[in-house]
């Protein structure tokens, strides 16, 4: 049988044009970053690695992913949860509002969290008269964050609880099961692909977002600046080499993250085929 | 143990959007007893059941009450009211084996009533035995069969002993000799462990045979409760009679005791009026000639000699829809059947359900028989 756009011609046409556009858009940028980071030598990128304020940067991002990663996990749980299990009034709505962090520029919600919080902002007044200061430091960092990152793990765990429906759990319940162990026992090992995959889309995300993070940081070296602003700050420096040096972690992680991602899902499909 | 229920009604929604699942419902299951709920889809079996297990609530006012024996368990968590559940679709745990699926119930047990594992081990493996997969142990339920899928999880429901054994259409999925087997198969484990059950299904073969008393429900109600023999013999009112088989309807103007509908006539004892009247297809004969009280012309369109009986399709002018006939493989050899052969129908007996008095109505011919 002939199947359309089978004839040998197209075929290879196709695949050498998929082919020359993932070199030339996605890894050619790629190879580009390692090389720059590397030009001037090892010990040059070594140096620009171990500077004082790289390091201070690179403890910042990690310290804001280690503490956006629970939130977002407790967070997304609960809302699927609650979405696929119960029927309420204003579920759909519910639905939607998760997707606002996606539909919304980050830039936007960092200016938002600034009118909120600031010094002059609405509820960043009261929270001067108590000593906190919540922009322009650390924890506002973590809440734009969090802000960002907060659907993934919801968006990845809805559909498959819907799929997969709540009979498992009545049966658990009819059996005699408390709420707890119904949760650690039938629903967690039921969805933790899932749930893992939606860790790594967070982890992804909070490593390297940039907008908002740059509106409420005040970008202060050593003291409120990530990664991705860290790096930033030394292009606009013509400090092309520590940039690139900075930005090859960045990518690093990126591709940690992509490994992490194919060895799930190439176990969730074996899983799917021999549980 | 009994199950009493006392007025449990349920309504879904609210204002124009309000309906009602479940009409307030009273019903004594006595103990040891096995009973079938049956009724077409949307008639609210299922939501009774849920009702009985608790995973549903029964609308609070109107006093509804659930009693397993004496003990009250209206207001009782489900996981508390040691009841065995069986889901149409299983409901096994996916990510375990067939052993750890039947020995949740008991591993899930507060620290101090749980049997050691070794207990545990022995009375899982004693299930097994007893639905025959004890070799299957170590697989995971995608490894099975429907069939022993279903074993699994009715292993599973009576692990922790329960007192009642409730199972929402538990053959539904499977093929139907599997069907005919595990039905059997469970009327036995029924008589052997001596628990009260429970079941629902939309099949009346299914209901019929494997029941002590069969529940009839339409649209939230149930419409008769007897044994399955009198609900069938009996039915008490036209949707029983309809549900439970196949019928044939002759609708026509009675004048001076004749029924006449086309140029089909049927000598009936009834005041003048229209008229309809319900066959089985089991309560005709076919006939090359009319009888004096019978005379309904047929055609032959089709035949199906599968089975005890050969089923007959038959087709007239005055039919409305088509006839069902079902008669012996000597008849249908003697008769020498082909498609498109004419003959005449004679109904043994007739069914006549006026919507004004519920009490059936039998034909002359019936009582004569």
């Amino acid at each position: 049988m002939q199947r359309i756009g089978d004839a040998p011609g197209v075929r290879r046409t196709l695949i050498l044009a998929a082919v020359a556009l993932a070199a030339l858009f996605l890894l050619l940028p790629l190879v580009a970053i390692f090389a720059q980071a590397f030009a001037q030598g090892m010990g040059v990128f070594w140096s620009n690695v171990s500077d004082r304020y790289t390091v201070a940067a690179i403890g910042l991002t990690l310290f804001i992913t280690v503490l956006t990663i629970p939130v977002c996990l407790v967070f997304g749980v609960a809302l699927a949860w609650l979405v696929t299990r119960f029927a309420f009034p204003g579920r759909r709505l519910l639905q939607t509002l998760i997707d606002i962090p996606f539909a919304v520029s980050p830039v936007v919600a960092g200016l938002v969290y600034l009118l909120l919080y600031g010094r002059n902002g609405w509820l960043g007044g009261w929270l001067d008269g108590h000593d906190i200061q919540l922009m322009f430091a650390w924890p506002g960092i973590l809440l734009v964050t969090i802000f960002v990152t907060c659907p993934f793990v919801a968006r990845e765990l809805i559909p498959l609880m819907q799929a997969q429906g709540s009979r498992e759990e009545e049966a658990a319940v009819t059996l005699g099961a408390p709420g707890w162990t119904i949760f650690r026992r039938v629903t967690l090992p039921n969805i933790r692909w899932a749930l893992l995959y939606g860790v790594i889309l967070t982890n992804a995300r909070a490593v390297g977002e940039f907008g908002a993070v740059s509106v409420v940081s005040g970008a202060i070296r050593g003291q409120t600046n990530t990664l991705p602003l860290h790096l930033e700050q030394l292009y606009q420096d013509y400090n092309t080499v520590g940039a690139f040096a900075s930005a090859s972690l960045l990518a690093l992680i990126a591709l940690l993250t992509l490994a992490a991602k194919a060895t799930l899902e190439w176990r969730a499909a074996r899983q799917e085929a021999h549980p | 143990m009994s199950i009493r229920l006392h007025n449990i009604g349920k309504h879904f929604g609210s204002g124009r959007q309000r309906t009602q699942a479940l009409e307030p419902v009273n019903l004594d299951i006595h103990d040891g007893e096995l009973v079938g709920l049956l009724g077409p889809s949307g008639s609210g079996k299922t939501t009774l059941l849920r009702i009985i297990a608790g995973l549903e609530h029964a609308d609070p006012d109107g006093g509804a009450r659930i009693l397993f024996g004496e003990r009250d368990v209206t207001n009782v968590h489900v996981r508390d009211r040691r009841i065995g559940f069986v889901f149409q679709h299983y409901a096994l745990f996916r990510h375990m084996t067939v052993f750890d699926n039947v020995a949740f119930g008991l591993t899930v047990m507060p620290r101090r009533n749980r049997p050691t594992s070794g207990e545990i081990r022995a009375r899982v493996h004693r299930l097994l035995e007893m639905v025959q997969l004890e070799q299957l142990a170590h697989r995971y339920p995608a490894q099975l069969s429907g069939g022993q899928q279903q074993r699994v999880s009715l292993a599973r429901a009576l692990a922790l002993r329960p007192d009642v054994l409730l199972l929402d259409e538990p053959f539904g999925a499977l093929d139907a000799k599997v069907r005919q087997d595990l039905r059997r198969w469970l009327r036995h484990l029924h008589d052997e462990l001596g628990f009260t059950s429970l079941f629902v299904t939309h099949d009346q073969e299914e209901a019929l045979e494997l029941s002590d008393r069969v529940a009839v429900m339409s649209n939230g109600r149930i419409e008769q409760i007897d044994t399955p023999d009198a609900v069938y013999r009996s039915p008490a009112n036209r949707f029983v009679f309809e549900f439970l088989g196949d019928v044939n309807h002759l609708e026509g103007e009675v004048r001076d005791g004749t029924l006449t509908c086309g140029e089909a006539r049927l000598s009936v004892e009834l005041p003048d009026g229209s008229e309809e009247l319900l066959l089985r297809p089991h309560e005709l004969r076919l006939a090359s000639a009319p009888t004096p009280e019978a005379h309904l012309p047929v055609t032959v369109t089709a035949t199906s000699p599968v089975g005890a009986e050969v089923r007959v399709e038959l087709a007239a002018d005055w039919l409305g829809e088509p006839w069902l006939a079902t008669v012996r493989h000597a008849d249908y050899e003697r008769l020498g059947l082909t498609r498109g052969q004419r003959l005449f129908a004679i109904p043994r007996r007739w069914h006549r359900f006026p919507d004004a008095s519920p009490a059936p109505a039998l034909s002359p011919l019936a009582r004569a028989a």
